[in-house]
């Protein structure tokens, strides 16, 4: 009757280390399998080179609204306009936005014309990290234009698992 | 079939500069996270997304999986004539989706 109390404790508690020390393993090794990609500010300028090619990128007219501080980065509404009279003469061809440290530095680009009447886009966008976000428009004639905003993100997007 | 939301004027003058919102339901799964066993869940986002205007193309958008899910996009367009706004995202593994909305100009 003892011997059989006895053997089941210490099996039970063999077990029990040995799946604490399993989960402790796991527990570090998982992090360490999964550790996110992420941007860097020379990739990013890589995506923007791809974007600009060898036109030179000048500052301004590009207006980027985004708030400074943000909670969730899950969900951050950002909103780029540009100055523009919107003619067939005079129009944004395109806008783009990067960031420095998401795991990609591209985040969207939209085309426009001069049906677009205004060049203004919203949308909402992830942020992994408190960063500098760059959005890029580029001119019906050829040239490119820059303005960049410091954000400060309090929850990063969902870079931990599922 | 993805639900889609569009918001623009049923109604507008010639030559006025509208507004057109949409959103459309999709968890933009950004290929980053990892799920439970570690290894990352399969990227699966909606990539490009195209606005025509009686068939011509007035907007275009290549989204990336910075953008959050339910991707919502805010555009402007001139109110040229009465017709079709048509709607059209198409994404990884084959997604689609259509919407599109009349518009009446005076």
């Amino acid at each position: 009757m003892r011997r059989d109390d006895h053997m089941p404790q210490a099996t039970r508690r063999r077990f029990l280390i040995e799946t604490a020390a399993l989960a402790g393993a796991v527990g570090i090794a998982v992090p360490l399998a999964v550790k996110p990609a992420s941007a860097t500010p020379a990739s990013m300028r890589a995506a923007i080179r791809k974007v600009v090619g060898e036109a030179a990128l000048n500052k301004g007219k590009v207006k980027i609204d985004v708030p400074p501080l943000i909670e969730n980065g899950n969900a951050v509404p950002l909103t780029i306009s540009c100055e523009s009279p919107m003619t067939a003469d005079d129009h944004v061809k395109a806008m783009h936005v990067f960031t420095e440290k998401n795991p990609q530095p591209n985040v969207v680009s939209v085309q426009l014309g001069p049906r677009s009447g205004r060049a203004t886009v919203s949308t909402r966008i992830r942020l992994a990290d408190s960063q500098k976000i760059i959005a890029i428009a580029q001119m019906s004639d050829g040239s490119f234009w820059s303005s960049e905003a410091e954000v400060i993100v309090t929850l990063a997007a969902c870079l931990e698992g599922v | 079939m993805a639900r889609a939301l569009i918001n623009a004027p049923a109604k507008a003058k010639r030559g006025e500069i509208i507004e057109i919102k949409t959103l459309i339901s999709h968890n933009m799964e950004t290929g980053f996270r990892p799920d439970n066993t570690g290894k990352p869940v399969p990227r699966d986002i909606i990539t490009d997304f195209i606005c025509k205007y009686n068939g011509q193309e007035i907007f275009r958008a290549e989204l990336f999986p910075a953008i959050a899910a339910n991707p919502f996009l805010t555009f402007f367009t001139v109110a040229t004539e009465s017709g079709t706004l048509s709607f059209e995202w198409t994404g990884d593994n084959g997604f689609t989706a259509n919407e599109s909305v009349n518009i009446t100009v005076e």
